[in-house]
């Protein structure tokens, strides 16, 4: 690419951009050619309204255990019965009844033919408050007779319903990835742009402390950090904890872009130009050049968000991160860790599958905002 | 040559020492120091403390010193060699780390090879035969790769491995092994266990590795001088692994050094999940129990490895290409 290179021309047939379209309108066309990204979009927007209306959607409270019904296998959601009323609408669970084996009194769980828990969509549920504040009294999903208990993705070792403990496990740990890319976010573009707007010693300096991070094995990092939490501070402190000590990492990355924008933005000739006009520096930085990087760091941010939900949920994983009350999906897969209970109970795995998705989905999204950052480009 | 294989040795010590002093702060952040969870360790067993024998270790082990007398005790009992002693084992740390870092060191290298001989043959079919069902199939498995963290992957083959062929697959050495002296048997043995361990560790890395191979080969497969080549009519596969393979392999090698930080997290993780007897496990029991003689060993030889890997690449690199031995 040089810079004689003619602008080439968007050709989007139909939607043939005018010579007017903003630079933003530009980069949704282009991402929108990115189908697997805008599907990823999608994805990720139905986890975020998972995390938004958690306890709206939990069919009930994820700290309460059941000593009935451990490791209660997953009951499919059915939505209509056929019996002596005839074939009508009304969903329902079939209901599992325990046994035990009269020779190794090892109990399982069988589907008791006939027996259905009715549940009712915007059904009656016990009053909570959504966000803390709004009080409500439906659900999403709740048994129509109160008292009822029925677990669409099974239970854990203390029979607690998987489902309500991921759906709030979502929520924190989703939003965890976020606060953590702030963070970053904040660092990046702070170190990332003194080194490439000042350049020199500063430059020299930044960029060797990024190379001494990026150099050391993160894991036994963020191990030794949070393993200095002490573990009986409150949940909220812990994840806050948690969340610096992932973003620790997280921002080399940012200020390595937002540098090398910088470096090739500082000479271009609207830099110049907003100079030599006399405007301040905080002029020339906040409303000349962070604009036009914007879009490149939409996109590193977004690439960043995976990884930090990957760190949270291995340091919880390993008993290092936010500990149980708190639930996260890292905390929910420790449940997971010994192969008894994983070949007892594989729909413990669950939580393990979203966390692909999640980090899948994101991924794809940060390809796609890669390539449209710069609409202009091929 | 020579001159520059000395001058990046010598680049390297003040690193080293940058990497020493963050593990020392690393260790000494937890509150209380050894004596203190030594302390409560022994409550905790219901053994009856005393103050004056706490107070006797604090003094015997110059915990009342000031930080940076302590630094220089422990960098310099290291460089002799001496590791200090592990309160949880009661036994010197250099005798408890010895065979589990081995064994840590063979697991990351033989990831590397693994990584470099999977992802170098995928990357360059890839990049040949760009967008055939071939690169799509590649380029989708690498995503899923890249997307399952270590430990969850470690969690899953273990799973299948029970399930299908009834088999636990933890530990590196079947029972009869496990506490036997170094013989060709073992040897075998360990090779068996290291595969899940090594496709564990190796599905992430070998994604990443053959994206950057397939990227790299692309930019050279439409220069000038592969048409000239071509066009002077050299065999396709001549061609291939004559130029364009040779350039595209250099920021391969430079990846290492991003390669080696990556494989030790992920050995670590792994290692705990499979209970491998490397640095793993102990490392993050020496961190629970503030064994900091322990965990600071370990977090200072897995910083070193990387830095020394990374110091392998720049050589690596340096034989490679004579345009950056001569420039």
């Amino acid at each position: 690419m040089t810079d004689t290179a003619p602008l080439p021309q968007m050709d989007a047939p139909g939607a043939a951009p005018d010579a007017t379209a903003s630079h933003w309108k530009l980069m949704w066309l282009r991402f929108c050619q990115h189908k697997l990204a805008l599907f990823s979009l999608l994805i990720v927007g139905l986890i975020y309204l998972v995390a938004l209306l958690a306890e709206f959607l939990a069919p009930f409270p994820p700290q309460e255990a059941n000593a009935r019904h451990v490791y209660h296998p997953p009951q499919g959601l059915h939505f209509f019965v056929n019996d002596d009323n005839g074939f009508r609408f009304q969903p329902h669970v079939t209901a599992f009844r325990m046994e035990r084996d009269p020779v190794s009194l090892r109990t399982s769980y069988v589907e008791d033919e006939g027996q259905i828990i009715p549940v009712a969509f915007f059904g009656r549920s016990t009053p909570y408050r959504l966000w803390g504040v709004i009080p409500m009294d439906r659900q999403l999903i709740a048994p129509v007779e109160a008292g009822q208990r029925f677990f669409i993705m099974g239970t854990d070792r203390l029979g607690r319903d998987m489902l309500s403990r991921l759906i709030h496990g979502t929520r924190v740990s989703m939003t965890l990835g976020l606060a953590g890319v702030g963070i970053s976010l904040v660092l990046g573009l702070l170190l990332g742009g003194l080194s490439g707007y000042y350049g020199g010693r500063i430059d020299w300096v930044i960029q060797r402390l990024i190379e001494y991070i990026l150099s050391l094995p993160t894991i036994p990092l963020w191990m030794a950090l949070a393993a200095a939490m002490p573990r009986n501070w409150p949940p909220t402190l812990q994840y806050f904890t948690i969340t610096c000590i992932v973003s620790l990492v997280g921002w080399t990355e940012l200020a390595r872009v937002v540098r090398g924008r910088f470096l090739a933005m500082r000479d271009e000739s609207f830099v110049v130009a907003a100079r030599l006009d006399g405007c301040s520096q905080r002029r020339v930085i906040f409303r000349h050049m962070l604009p036009s990087l914007a879009s490149h760091i939409i996109a590193s941010v977004t690439l960043a968000v995976p990884l930090m939900i990957i760190a949270e949920t291995s340091l919880s994983f390993l008993g290092l991160g936010l500990q149980p009350p708190a639930i996260s999906w890292g905390v929910l897969l420790q449940e997971a860790q010994n192969i008894r209970s994983i070949t007892q109970a594989p729909w413990l795995f669950i939580p393990g599958a979203l966390v692909v998705v999640a980090v899948l989905s994101l991924n794809f999204i940060g390809d796609g905002l890669r390539d449209a950052a710069d609409p202009y480009s091929k | 040559m020579l001159a520059f294989i000395v001058r990046r040795l010598l680049a390297a010590i003040p690193f080293m020492f940058l990497v020493s002093i963050t593990v020392f702060i690393l260790i000494q952040l937890p509150p209380g120091d050894f004596a203190t969870s030594y302390a409560a360790s022994l409550s905790a067993a219901g053994e009856y403390v005393d103050q004056n024998t706490i107070a006797e270790l604090r003094a015997r082990y110059g915990l009342n010193d000031p930080l940076i007398v302590q630094y220089f005790r422990w960098i310099g009992g290291i460089l002799m060699g001496d590791f200090g002693y592990s309160f949880q084992w009661n036994s010197p740390v250099s005798e408890l780390i010895g065979e589990r870092m081995g064994l840590t060191v063979l697991l990351t290298f033989a990831t590397v090879i693994f990584t470099w001989a999977v992802a170098l043959p995928l990357g360059i079919y890839a990049a040949v035969h760009k967008y055939s069902i071939g690169d799509y199939i590649f380029t989708f498995i690498g995503f899923i790769g890249l997307a399952i963290p270590n430990f969850l992957l470690a969690l899953v083959m273990m799973y299948f491995a029970v399930v299908w062929f009834g088999q636990d697959v933890s530990g590196l050495f079947s029972p009869e092994f496990r506490n036997a002296p170094w013989s060709w048997a073992r040897m075998v043995d360990l090779g068996k266990h290291l595969i899940i361990p090594i496709l564990v560790l190796g599905t992430a890395s070998t994604a990443g590795m053959m994206r950057v191979m397939r990227a790299n080969l692309l930019d050279q497969l439409h220069q000038p001088y592969v048409v000239t080549a071509r066009a002077k009519g050299l065999s396709e596969a001549r061609l291939l692994t004559r130029y364009p393979i040779r350039i595209a392999l250099n920021p391969f090698v430079s990846t290492i050094g991003w390669l080696l930080p990556t494989l030790v997290s992920g050995e670590i993780i792994t290692s705990i999940i499979l209970s491998l007897p490397t640095a793993g496990p102990l490392l993050l029991q020496a961190l629970l129990a503030q064994d900091y003689y322990l965990s600071g060993a370990f977090l200072l030889l897995l910083c070193m490895m990387t830095v020394v890997g990374t110091l392998i690449s720049d050589i690596l690199l340096v034989l490679l290409d004579p345009r950056i031995r001569y420039s």
